[in-house]
């Protein structure tokens, strides 16, 4: 009786917490357009969400890309078919790994950036003090920010599978001894415009599902140091879990 | 409540009473912080509130600046019920209120220059030059114009609130909210601190509010003071006239003692049964 009810009041609290959190979206949403009116503040959001990451990303990139190379050469070396390994890597970095993989990252170190940092605005009174002076902290901090980590993920995505496939092309032309002529025609014939509106898709939507987590466990977080780290703590789980749910529920819409 | 109602110009109007709480009671998390309190704040006056810690000072402060809504009773700026007010109707009332927090609340990322101007890029258009005009006067005003590019981790914590007033002052308000100015402070922050609250209010003609547990400081700065304890108004008047008062409360209070109507112990089990017990019990 009491694992029901314990499983009741979780579910109560779950569904309360998803509701507020369509809620802050919302608000987030309806601030948008007034926000872009502001560019500048949105440009700096992308230079700390975005510019800030490329190193981690650039860098996570060529190894996965390296890791593909080596792998999908084992694999189709088994199957005589080694020239199709430029197809292979092309399609799974743009497709599937490109977005996802820098969704991982991106919740890691800018989602959780964002989140300390508007916690700790919290908890200094500094969102307080806003309100205080009129000016909405939704509208003001968490929206440019919001929009900030939708533009920039889509560009480090995509910043994520070039650099991955120029290291799939390292291992496998230069190592391997793939012919790199049918690496890259293979991949250029292969590949369709459907198949990169598909990681683009994913990395908006994946970049709006990290950016407004961060937020808003930013913005509701206990104004302690102790509050601060489990929303910090919680953007990283939430965004993960967010990003492999939504990886498999967009790959079954838009295969 | 209709927005153009609460505009600041509604802070000009000629009543006596700037700010009243009317029968407020506040209870959260089945705790009651106010029962039935009553206080007037006079225009072009400084009314301090006092007391011992955890009685609500903050909590008045956020309650007169519409951050949390009263229980029960009735919270009025210049007349208006800022209970009745939506967000919108909030906000421009609090353009015409200043606030300093306890630790300045500055924005980190925001040198002090930009700090100062930020209320003015929020809500006005205008031009560069007239900004910079008028966050220096506002920097001169509290000594810090020299100041002007240093970052707030840079500042030492009398250095922060004197920037805090700054920007505060910046949208010229009628109400002025100090919430613990004098916490933390050595001797000449201190000094600095007093005279400008006193100087800002009888210059801008505002009216201030100041929540403080320091009684000396309070006693040379106020023209009204109130002490909350148990959710009510203790005492009220001149703080001179305070340190008369026989309530016991009062008496504590005023004169630092450590025990009394405020026990000196948070209540616990009994002392020799919790220490005799087997298993010592915490």
């Amino acid at each position: 009786m009491s694992v029901a009810s314990d499983l009741l009041t979780n579910a109560r609290e779950m569904c309360g917490k998803a509701g507020r959190h369509t809620f802050f979206t919302l608000r987030l949403l309806r601030f948008t357009p007034a926000a872009f009116k502001r560019f500048g503040l949105i440009w700096a959001q992308i230079y700390n969400t975005g510019a800030l990451s490329l190193v981690i990303i650039m860098l996570s990139g060529l190894f996965v890309g390296m890791v593909l190379g080596l792998q999908g050469y084992d694999l189709l070396r088994r199957f005589g078919s080694t020239e199709s390994l430029g197809v292979a890597v092309g399609l799974a970095l743009i497709k599937e790994l490109g977005p996802v993989v820098t969704a991982l990252l991106f919740a890691g170190r800018a989602g959780t950036a964002l989140t300390s940092e508007i916690g700790l605005m919290q908890a200094t009174d500094q969102l307080a003090a806003m309100e205080m002076m009129a000016v909405d902290p939704v509208r003001r901090i968490c929206a440019p920010r919001f929009i900030g980590g939708i533009i920039a993920l889509p560009l480090l995505a995509a910043i994520f599978s070039m650099i991955g496939i120029y290291g799939a092309q390292l291992v496998g032309v230069a190592l391997m001894g793939v012919d790199a002529g049918q690496f890259w025609s293979q991949m250029r014939a292969a590949m369709s415009t459907n198949d990169v509106v598909q990681g683009i898709v994913k990395s908006i939507v994946f970049g709006f599902a990290c950016s407004s987590i961060a937020v808003y466990e930013g913005y509701h977080a206990l104004p302690t140091a102790e509050g601060v780290g489990r929303a910090t703590t919680r953007t990283v789980v939430n965004s993960s879990v967010a990003i492999l749910i939504l990886d498999y529920m967009l790959t079954a819409v838009l295969l | 409540m209709p927005i153009s109602q609460a505009t600041p110009a509604s802070l000009n109007s000629a009543t006596t009473a700037r700010v009243q709480l009317i029968d407020v009671g506040y209870d959260i998390q089945g705790r009651t912080i106010f029962d039935g309190l009553n206080v007037t704040m006079e225009r072009g006056k400084i009314t301090a509130v006092m007391g011992p810690s955890g009685t609500g000072k903050t909590t008045l402060l956020r309650m007169i600046a519409g951050q949390i809504k009263p229980t029960r009773g009735r919270v009025l700026v210049d007349g208006i019920d800022i209970g009745t007010l939506d967000v919108d109707g909030l906000f421009a009332l609090r353009r015409g209120m200043g606030m300093l927090f306890q630790n300045g609340a500055l924005l980190t990322d925001l040198d002090v220059y930009e700090n100062v101007a930020f209320p003015l890029r929020e809500h006005t258009n205008l031009p560069e030059s007239l900004i910079a005009r008028i966050v220096l006067m506002k920097l001169h005003a509290v000594g810090l114009r020299g100041a002007a590019r240093l970052m707030p981790a840079e500042l030492s914590g009398g250095m922060a609130r004197r920037v805090a007033l700054a920007r505060a002052i910046v949208m010229d308000p009628l109400l002025l909210i100090y919430d613990e100015p004098f916490a933390g402070l050595d001797p000449i922050g201190l000094g600095v601190v007093l005279r400008l609250i006193r100087d800002t209010n009888d210059s801008l003609a505002l009216t201030s509010v100041v929540v403080s547990h320091d009684v000396d400081e309070i006693g040379l700065l106020a023209d009204t003071a109130y002490i909350l304890a148990d959710g009510r108004v203790a005492a009220s008047g001149k703080p001179a006239d305070l340190r008369k008062d026989d309530a016991p409360i009062v008496r504590q209070f005023m004169g630092g003692i450590a025990d009394g109507p405020v026990a000196f112990h948070y209540p616990a089990p009994n002392y020799d049964a919790q220490l005799l017990a087997q298993d010592v019990p915490i």
